[in-house]
Order: C-alpha cells, then structure tokens, then sequence
C-alpha cells in the first residue's frame, strides 16, 4: 500500500536523457498513522467540559437588630424535610394543622417535583384570591443530620426547575418535626 | 481472441482527506485542551441542571468528601497564580513558617492540598504524581484550629490586594458526605459574611 517512488525502473542505456517524471503522490499512512496517535492522547487526556456550578445565597447569619421577624402566611409555606434513604418528608401549613401531609415523596419528576408544582399553583391562586397576586410559596428546606449532600442538591435542583423563589434552608426541627421522622 | 485481463488494482489509497480530517481534530482538541489533573481528593460530584460555569480566575475551591478510610476530608484549592503565592505568604507569616522563594513558585504551580500549614512544606517538596498517593490529612477545620478559616482570610485578602476583586467561593462536594460536614463548611463561611458561593456540580438533563 505504501507507495514511494524509487527512481526509474530500467537502467538508462546511454542516449537522450529524460527527466523524470516524478510522481506527485506522497505516502501519508504515517502521517496520519501520527495525527490519530495524538487525537487519542489530547482526547484521552483533556476533560472537555467545565464543571457547572450552582449559585447558592445564604441569608445573613447574624440576625439584623431591631428587626421585626417577618410573619408568614402559613398557607403559603411548604416543608420538606430530608430524611435519610434519599426520602423527603413534607407537609403544607403547620405541623399541628396540615393543609397536606405529613407524608413521605421520592425525588425526581414523578415525586417531589410534581408536588411543587402543584402547590405553587394553588398558592398563587390563594394569594391571588386575597389580593396580593404576586406572593408566591416559601418552601423550607430542613435537611436532616443524615441526608446527604446529594439531597441538598437535588433539591436546590428542583426548585430551580419548578421556579419556586423562596426558599431557606433551616436546619432546625421542632420536636414535633423531630418526632414525626422518627417514627418512619 | 482477446484475452480478458484482470485490471490490476492498486493498493495504495489516498490519504490525504483522511489526513486533513485527522489534522483538523488535532488541531481542535489540541486547542481545547486543558489538562486533567489528577486531583488530590477524587469526589464525586452530584448532577445538577444548574448552567453557570466556574469562572477560571479568582476562585477558591473547598473539596469536601472522603478518602478510602471514610474520613471526612476538606481540601483547598486557589486557582491564579499570583493569588497562591501571595496567600502562601500571608499564611507562612501568620502561622510562622517561613517559604523560600522556590516554595512560592512550586505552590503556585500545584493543585489542591489539604494538609496543616506546618506539614505544607513537605507537600511542596513532593513530585506532583506523589501528592496524590501521599495521604493528605486535611485541612484542620476544627474550632480550636482552625486553619480553612485562616486560609480563606488570607486568599480573599489577597485577591483584593491583586485584583481587586472579591475571591469567589465554591464547594465541591461529595455527593456521599452528609450534610453537618457541609453545613460547618458553610458556617465558617457565613461567619466571614461570604454569603453567597457556588456548588460545584455536574450536569444533567431536566428529566430524571
């Protein structure tokens, strides 16, 4: 296959001399034998792609003085607790009187997301219907000692997917709230 | 009669749109390329469909995850050169170990360390292929020593003394770590007002 021309074939016997027509065509196996060995390695050793990153903004720790703690309509928040075995456990309202669960959802599209999106609707709606359209749920992250950090992700997660604006992580249980995920 | 010959084909192919092609991907990745390296700390990160990408510059990264043993580690990682060197000093003076010249520049070539001030000399000293096999201990971030906090203070305060520009924070976390190990990273975060950082995170579809 590889094709190089060598000189002319007969011996010259005496006479005119021709030139020689030299074949344009350059064997390029190696060359190409060379690129690929280099497209392998460049391949092999860069990692293409960027990691992404999640933007995550924390309230002040340090409460403001003189700051009167905000009251919130309980109907508008949410509380999803994650609980250990990658379970969520969440409710509507107050603990003591439910507006829905306590009851325990997966992660993903079919589980916790739809839930979100259902009850966004039907807060947007209540506030809508109290005349102050714009207020949209509040939902509270409480990621317990034994969720991992992989919870807390997928759940950032989908509130970035199902839009929801407020949230706040609180790592803090009532004991009711404590009582309730023991119990599972 | 006329005597049927076989054509006599050549073996040889052209290769030269192979090679252009070949060349041409060359070229690409060559150009694309950022090397991988092998990372002190291997984690695996959790997906997410967050799009932003960390800046390159100006970035501090706080590895979180378990070696072998399943100990709990915190590793750190400056990216920008000047901002490594000007760190490495600030924290030689503070925790009263002194860094030749040559310290300085070795530091500021190296990836993420996850050693005490006092053992970062050895680390420095080490081939780059040893760094990753030799076992790091990490980063002290207890409330009797502790030296992420120092770090952080330090690289910040030098990233404004160069750049003038506020060091972005992000946390590369293990997807297995629990979560009191991130919330103390994130305490000692928020007690210096760093309010806002980045979760390093790969990439997935909306559909899972």
């Amino acid at each position: 296959m590889a094709e190089l021309n060598t000189g002319d074939g007969g011996g010259g016997k005496g006479g005119k001399v021709r030139s020689k027509k030299q074949s344009s065509k350059v064997d390029l196996t190696a060359m190409v034998d060379l690129a690929f060995l280099l497209i392998t390695f460049f391949m092999l050793t860069t990692s293409l792609s960027k990691p992404q990153s999640m933007d995550l903004s924390l309230p002040d720790k340090d409460p403001i003085k003189d700051e009167i703690p905000v009251k919130v309509d309980e109907n508008r928040t949410m509380t999803v607790m994650l609980d250990e075995g990658n379970k969520i456990v969440y409710y509507m309202g107050l603990l003591a009187t439910p507006i829905a669960g306590p009851k325990d959802i997966a992660y993903g599209k079919d589980g916790i997301r739809k839930e979100l999106l259902k009850r966004k609707k039907t807060v947007l709606e209540y506030s809508a219907a109290k005349g102050k359209p714009k207020q949209g749920i509040i939902v509270i992250i409480k990621p317990t000692k034994k969720s991992n950090y992989k919870n807390l992700v997928d759940i950032l997660d989908e509130m970035a997917i199902t839009g929801v604006d407020t949230y706040a992580i609180v790592p803090e249980f009532t004991p009711e709230e404590t009582k309730l995920l023991d119990k599972k | 009669m006329a005597k049927i010959k076989m054509k006599k084909k050549s073996t040889s192919t052209d290769m030269t749109a192979m090679c252009d092609v070949a060349f041409l991907l060359l070229t690409f990745f060559i150009l694309t390329a950022t090397a991988k390296v092998p990372e002190a700390l291997p984690v695996d990160m959790p997906s997410s469909v967050a799009q932003t990408k960390l800046p390159d510059t100006d970035l501090a990264i706080i590895t979180v995850g378990k070696d072998k043993d399943g100990k709990s580690k915190v590793f750190f990682d400056i990216k920008g050169r000047e901002i490594r060197k000007r760190t490495l000093e600030g924290m030689g003076a503070k925790f009263g170990v002194t860094f030749s010249e040559d310290d300085k520049t070795k530091f500021s070539l190296m990836d993420d360390f996850g050693v005490p001030v006092a053992n970062l000399k050895d680390i420095i000293a080490m081939k780059a292929s040893d760094r990753t096999k030799a076992n790091q201990p990490g980063i002290p971030i207890d409330s009797l020593d502790n030296q992420l906090k120092e770090w952080l203070l330090v690289s910040r305060r030098a990233a404004i003394d160069l750049d003038d520009k506020e060091l972005q924070i992000a946390i590369k976390g293990d997807a297995k770590e629990e979560y009191p190990q991130i919330k103390k990273i994130m305490d000692i975060l928020q007690d210096q007002k760093i309010n806002s950082f980045n979760l390093v995170t790969g990439m997935r579809g909306r559909d899972f």
